[in-house]
């Protein structure tokens, strides 16, 4: 069996040992109900008070800005939902066509009730067009919800920027941070953000745990409805354990922003490696503002799932917005959006690397990846020999 | 992850006849077959070597951009050509490519149908029919996200026994798109049922009229309760048809009838029913359960 060298990161993580430990006296000794009017249950309660501390120091934001929730789709739908019932006059969302299926479905589904959506589009390098935000904001925009960093490319948006911009048209401004929170540093209090979503599993705490921010003042209808707890903003008995992991999960990110540079240099280890190996190979995507531990290169003329498979068999595990992969027979919409060629669109792979990644890994990735896209590419009818019919394809499709 | 069998990533792994093919002898022809673009994410190109005289495909080879399944079909193909008839070989279905692979998971079967449409462009090259003839492009175009016309449609329907536009979007992508074209594809399932159904009513009033002499003829000779052999076969074949095949289908599976031995009945299952042991276990005893239903209550059935 080999070594598994996990580059998928930005999929989910795993959970830090100290976040386990923290959280595991919570199902079998500590279980009670931190609503209980009895010791044993009340106890509990402080407990979920300091895991919503550090989660709130991660964020400088304050405790009573933060609602635990169940995952990243979660704090999404409700932040979204919330803006609107907020403000029930106004009927028009802006968010951006690169947004997480969390944020564009549930837009799709909105516009069917009687709400319109403006999706903003972005430019080759991932970026939106201050211009086209503006002339899509009025005074009946409830919401604008754009995400801090793209879970395939990585790209950061200028969030701040685009903030300035949506206060002075005095829409509510949601930010899907689930690949932001732990990469980069925030800070609410000096923001432009009234809604944040963020995701325990991206951060080393385990699946099914999330948090939502919510700043002081901005009014909140609870997604779900229920008993009192989490101040009425969200129903449900909390997933105390959790909770736990996600509040030490957020203290160790804060300690681990520190040395991101650590993880970003080996990315770009990797990322120079293979651009310098492999010829017909591009990043996609702004490399400038780009998360530390994402890389999304584009291999021309093969298939993602094909290389996917092939790393497997060396127990790498990454990524890929391939049609194939997916399961849908589109490629990744994010990708789509770049407006890449369908010659490298279909063969992109991202790698997404965390604070366990280390340099023997990377060189492993840069020994076996040449031969894997080499042997593909002999397969492939699409290799320089007969680019005529590649050209041809590819005048087709701009036509 | 997909559920790949062993036997697709033993030929991801290891294709057999990739590439071109460069020589030829006196007497020989080389024709190429493409099909698919890059904008679909995945292609063939298909290389066959035939020999003029004996009409014999002595050479296959291919160049395939796609997945793993794509790759593993390419290559299987490669496999079931060589030294076939060219007349033979125009025969071949997407469901034997599949087959000779363990089966593809349904949202592959696409790749598959790349694999005989390679087939079925290289040897109309050969004919000389030109590909702008070709039955499928005399269709209507039903979805324009992956260029598929009605007829291509319609015969893939029959070809697979397929019910639901799902599955046509398994097997030949349209739909999987826009989805706009969705309701013009339920339309054309119906069309297709109908028209199996009618199909069916035909040969069921030919059987009802054979068992009818049959009974007639067992009256007479007062053993109500014995079946010829014959009739006990064709009895049998009928109700695999109408009765247990089009169940099996809903899951992707099929089966045939292999033979019949005294009261053992023996069944060869195919498609998703020949995965797992114990599923193939449950299967063949409710095709038991209906067949002694039906036929004869001492009948058993084997897998072979
Ligand atoms: C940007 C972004 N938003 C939302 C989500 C959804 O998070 P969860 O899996 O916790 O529901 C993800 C996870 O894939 C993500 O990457
Ligand atoms: S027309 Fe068929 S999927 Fe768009």
């Amino acid at each position: 069996m080999t070594n598994t060298i996990y580059l998928d990161n930005n999929a989910t993580t795993r959970i830090d040992e100290d976040v386990l430990a923290a959280m595991l006296p919570y199902f079998t000794i500590y279980y009670g109900n931190p609503s209980s009017m009895h010791t044993f249950g009340g106890q509990i309660g402080h407990v979920v008070r300091k895991a919503r501390s550090q989660v709130a120091d991660l964020l400088g934001a304050e405790e009573s800005e933060i609602v635990f929730t169940s995952c990243g789709t979660e704090g999404d739908n409700a932040a979204i939902l919330a803006a609107l019932k907020a403000q029930p006059k106004k009927k028009h969302i802006i968010t951006t066509e690169v947004e997480h299926p969390a944020i564009l479905n549930l837009c799709r589904r909105l516009e069917r009730e009687d709400y319109t959506v403006t999706y903003l589009s972005v430019n080759g390098k991932g970026q939106i067009d201050f211009d086209e935000l503006e002339a899509s904001l009025t005074g009946n925009t409830a919401v604008v919800s754009v995400m801090y960093a793209n879970n395939e490319t990585g790209v950061i948006f200028p969030i701040e920027q685009i903030g300035q911009i949506v206060k002075e048209y005095g829409a509510l401004f949601h930010v899907d941070a689930v690949q932001a929170v732990g990469k980069i540093p925030l800070d609410m209090k000096n923001s432009t953000i009234d809604l944040l979503t963020l995701s325990g599993h991206k951060i080393h705490a385990p699946k099914g745990i999330g948090a939502l921010y919510v700043r002081k003042g901005v009014r909140f209808r609870p997604l779900l409805i229920g008993g009192h707890q989490e101040r009425g903003r969200r129903g449900g008995t909390e997933n105390v354990a959790g909770i736990v992991a996600l509040g030490k999960a957020a203290e160790l990110a804060q300690q681990h922003l520190a040395d991101v540079d650590r993880e970003k240099r080996l990315r770009d280890k990797l990322e120079q490696g293979i651009l310098a190996a492999i010829p017909n190979t591009a990043v996609n995507g702004d490399r400038h503002n780009r998360l530390p531990n994402t890389t999304n290169i584009g291999f021309k003329f093969i298939e993602g799932e094909a290389i996917l498979l092939s790393l497997d068999d060396y127990g790498i595990c990454a990524s890929s917005g391939s049609a194939c992969s997916s399961g849908s027979l589109e490629p990744s919409h994010v990708l789509r959006a770049l407006g890449l060629p369908y010659s490298v669109l279909h063969g992109s792979i991202r790698f997404s690397l965390s604070r366990y990644t280390t340099e023997a890994e990377i060189d492993r990735v840069l020994e076996v990846l040449p031969s894997i896209i080499d042997r593909l590419r002999e397969l492939s009818p699409f290799s320089s020999d007969d680019a005529d019919w590649l050209q041809e394809q590819e005048l087709a499709i701009s036509r | 992850m997909w559920d790949y069998t062993d036997k697709v990533m033993e030929h991801f792994h290891n294709p057999r006849n990739q590439g071109t093919i460069k020589e030829k002898q006196e007497g020989e022809e080389i024709v190429t077959g493409q099909v698919g673009s890059i904008a679909c994410g995945d292609a063939l190109k298909l290389h066959l070597k035939i020999d003029e005289s004996s009409q014999t495909i002595k050479d296959a080879t291919f160049q395939t951009f796609g997945c793993a399944s794509a790759i593993a079909s390419s290559s299987a193909l490669t496999e079931l050509l060589k030294g076939r008839k060219v007349d033979e070989a125009m025969k071949l279905t997407n469901k034997e490519i599949a087959e000779s692979l363990g089966g593809l998971p349904e949202e592959k079967m696409h790749c598959s149908v790349m694999g005989q449409e390679a087939l079925e462009a290289a040897i109309y090259t050969y004919k000389g029919i030109p590909l702008d003839s070709h039955e499928e492009d005399e269709g209507n175009l039903i979805c324009r996200c992956f260029g598929v016309s009605d007829t291509k449609i319609k015969r893939i329907i029959r070809e697979n026994d397929i019910t639901n536009a799902e599955q046509v979007t398994n097997y030949v992508k349209a739909g999987g798109g826009c989805s706009s074209c969705l309701p013009d594809i339920d339309v054309l399932i119906e069309e297709v049922i109908t028209e199996q159904e009618q199909i069916k009513v035909e040969q069921e009033k030919s059987v009802e009229a054979a068992k009818a002499i049959a009974t007639a003829k067992q009256d007479s000779t007062t053993q109500p309760k014995r079946l010829t052999n014959l009739q006990k076969i064709t009895l049998i074949q009928r109700v695999i048809d109408t009765e247990i095949r089009p169940v099996l289908a809903e899951d992707g599976g099929d089966m045939e009838l292999f033979d019949v031995e005294g009261d053992v009945v023996k069944v060869i299952l195919k498609g998703a029913c020949s995965g797992c042991a114990s599923s193939t276990e449950t299967l063949k005893l409710a095709i038991e359960a209906t067949l002694q239903d039906r036929v004869l209550p001492s009948l058993t059935v084997e897998s072979v």
